[in-house]
C-alpha cells in the first residue's frame, strides 16, 4: 500500500510525474471532472485546519469523487477514547483513500499500519505536511520552468517552520541549488539540517537581513515570525521590520524572483506587494488543489 | 573469582567500567534465582579497566538491549566449565520496546498501545531516531 507521510518518501521522479500532472489538470480540468466518480476521500482533522481541509475536499470534488470525514477531534470517536489506529481501521473501511491531520507528531505513520486504503498526510503537529511541499515545488516549477541550478531564500521563522524544513529536504535533491537562510539569529534553521546540506555539499548561507541577498534570489519563500518565538522584546523590536516584505525592498530584487508564502499571512508581507508580478502566493493556492487531485489520482491509480 | 568459576551460564565481558549497574538493571538480574555476579574496575590490557557480570544459569538475553547499552560488550556461553560460544555485539539497527520516546509531541506519548521503536541513523555517533516523530534518541538507557 503506497502512502504519502513524508515529502522524501517521493522520489525526484514521481515529484515530477505528479507535478506534470497537476499542470496537465490545471490546463484543461474538465477532462479530470468524472475521473474518480464513486470514489470516497475521507478527511480526518483530528486538529481544525479549515484552509487545508477545503483543498482536499476541493480537489477530491473536482475529480467527480466525494467526500466524507470530521473536522475536528471532538466530533471523531476519539473524544470517546477509541484508539487512533481503531479509528483508522473502521474509517478506511468507508472510503478509498485518508486525507489526514493530526496534532500529534507521527500520527499517520501508526495510522498507516492499520489503514486498508492510502494515507495522505495533511499535517502532524510541527512535524510534516508533503501536500503543502508539494504545492511549493509546483509552484517553483510553473514559475521557474525547473527545479534546477535555483537560488532560493527562505526567510522568516527557520526554526519551527516546518514547511521551510521539508522544502530544504526537497529542494536539496536537485542540481545546483543555493539556499540563502534569512532570519533572526534565535529562529535559524535546525543545526541537523545545516549539517545535511553540508554532508551532501550543497552551498548556504545565512543572513539576518533580505536587504542584503534579494538582488541574487531566484525564489523568495516568506514565513511568519512570531513575537513569542524571540528570546527578548529587544531582538523583536529590532529585528521585527527585516522580515516584512514591502514594496521598497521588492525594489532590489530582480524580475526573475518569484515570492511564496504558504499562508495564511499576517504582516510579513505588505498588502502593496499583491500586485506586483512576482507575487505568486495566491496563485500557489490554485497549485496547491490541483498538485492534491495529482496526487490523489495517483495513489488510486496504485492502490485500486 | 574466573570464569572457571562458573559451570554452566553465561559470562558477559569487556563491559566498560561503571556500566555494569545499568545492565543489571535493564536485563532485571536482580529478579534472578540463581547466582548473579557483578565485578567492577577489573584490570584488563585493551581497556584499562573493565566489569564482568557472571551468571550462573543459561538465562535468555535480549541482546538488542546489551548492544545498545554498550556494543563492546562479548557475551560467554559457559557449558561445563568451558566457553563454547563467544557472541559478539552491534548496535542493533532497531530498538523496540527498549525506550520511550521523550518527545511530549510525539504521537506514542497518547497512543500508549505503539510499539516505542527507534532506528540506527548514525552508527558512529550513536543516534537514533524515533520511527514516528524523528526525535533523536542519544545512547544510554
Ligand atoms: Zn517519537
Amino acid at each position: 500500500m503506497r502512502h504519502l507521510i513524508n515529502i522524501t518518501d517521493l522520489t525526484v521522479e514521481e515529484i515530477e510525474e505528479l507535478v506534470t500532472l497537476g499542470e496537465a489538470m490545471r490546463a484543461r480540468p474538465q477532462d479530470w471532472r468524472e475521473t474518480q466518480r464513486g470514489r470516497i476521500l475521507g478527511t480526518l482533522f483530528f486538529e481544525p485546519s479549515t484552509r487545508t481541509r477545503l483543498s482536499f475536499e476541493s480537489a477530491m470534488l473536482s475529480l467527480g469523487g466525494s467526500v466524507l470525514g470530521f473536522a475536528s477531534a471532538d466530533s471523531s470517536s476519539t473524544s470517546k477514547g477509541e484508539s487512533l489506529q481503531d479509528t483508522i481501521r473502521t474509517v478506511s473501511s468507508y472510503c478509498d483513500i485518508i486525507a489526514m491531520r493530526h496534532p500529534k507528531e507521527g500520527a499517520p505513520i501508526a495510522a498507516r499500519m492499520t489503514s486498508n486504503v492510502p494515507v495522505i498526510n495533511a499535517g502532524d503537529g510541527g512535524h510534516n505536511h508533503p501536500t503543502q511541499t508539494l504545492t511549493d515545488l509546483m509552484t517553483i516549477r510553473r514559475e521557474k520552468g525547473t527545479f534546477e541550478g535555483l537560488t532560493i531564500g527562505l526567510c522568516g521563522d527557520l526554526k519551527f517552520g516546518r514547511t521551510v524544513h521539508s522544502l530544504v529536504l526537497a529542494m536539496s535533491r536537485y542540481a545546483g541549488t543555493r539556499f540563502v537562510f534569512i532570519s533572526p539569529p534565535e529562529l535559524r534553521l535546525p543545526g541537523y539540517l545545516l549539517e545535511e546540506l553540508r554532508e551532501k555539499g550543497i552551498p548556504y548561507e545565512e543572513v539576518e537581513r533580505m536587504e542584503d541577498v534579494l538582488p541574487q534570489l531566484d525564489i523568495l519563500y516568506m514565513t511568519r515570525v512570531q513575537r513569542e518565538r524571540f528570546f527578548n522584546e529587544a531582538d523583536y523590536v529590532r529585528l521585527k521590520d527585516t522580515y516584512i516584505l514591502t514594496p521598497d525592498k521588492l525594489a532590489l530584487a530582480g524580475e526573475g524572483l518569484r515570492v511564496l508564502h504558504p499562508l495564511p499571512r499576517v504582516n510579513e508581507i505588505s498588502p502593496k506587494v499583491d500586485d506586483d508580478p512576482r507575487a505568486v502566493y495566491f496563485d500557489q493556492v490554485r497549485n496547491g488543489r490541483y498538485i492534491r487531485m495529482a496526487l490523489i489520482t495517483k495513489l488510486l491509480e496504485e492502490n485500486p | 573469582m574466573n570464569i572457571d568459576s562458573i559451570n554452566r551460564g553465561i559470562v558477559l565481558d569487556h563491559i566498560q567500567a561503571g556500566r555494569s549497574i545499568e545492565i543489571d538493571r535493564a536485563l532485571g538480574l536482580r529478579e534472578l534465582d540463581c547466582s548473579v555476579a557483578i565485578i567492577r574496575n577489573v584490570r584488563s590490557d585493551a581497556m584499562g579497566k573493565k566489569d564482568i557480570i557472571k551468571i550462573d544459569e543459561d538465562i535468555d538475553i535480549d541482546l538488542d538491549v546489551l548492544g545498545y547499552i554498550d556494543p563492546g560488550i562479548t557475551v560467554n556461553i559457559i557449558v561445563d566449565g568451558v566457553i563454547t560460544e563467544k557472541k559478539h555485539l552491534s548496535l542493533p539497527k532497531r530498538l523496540k520496546n527498549i525506550v520511550r520516546c521523550k518527545n511530549p509531541r510525539c504521537i506514542t506519548t497518547t497512543e500508549t498501545a505503539l510499539d516505542q521503536e527507534f532506528v540506527l541513523i548514525d552508527p558512529a555517533r550513536r543516534v537514533y531516531r524515533c520511527a514516528y516523530c524523528d526525535a533523536e534518541l542519544g545512547a544510554g538507557v
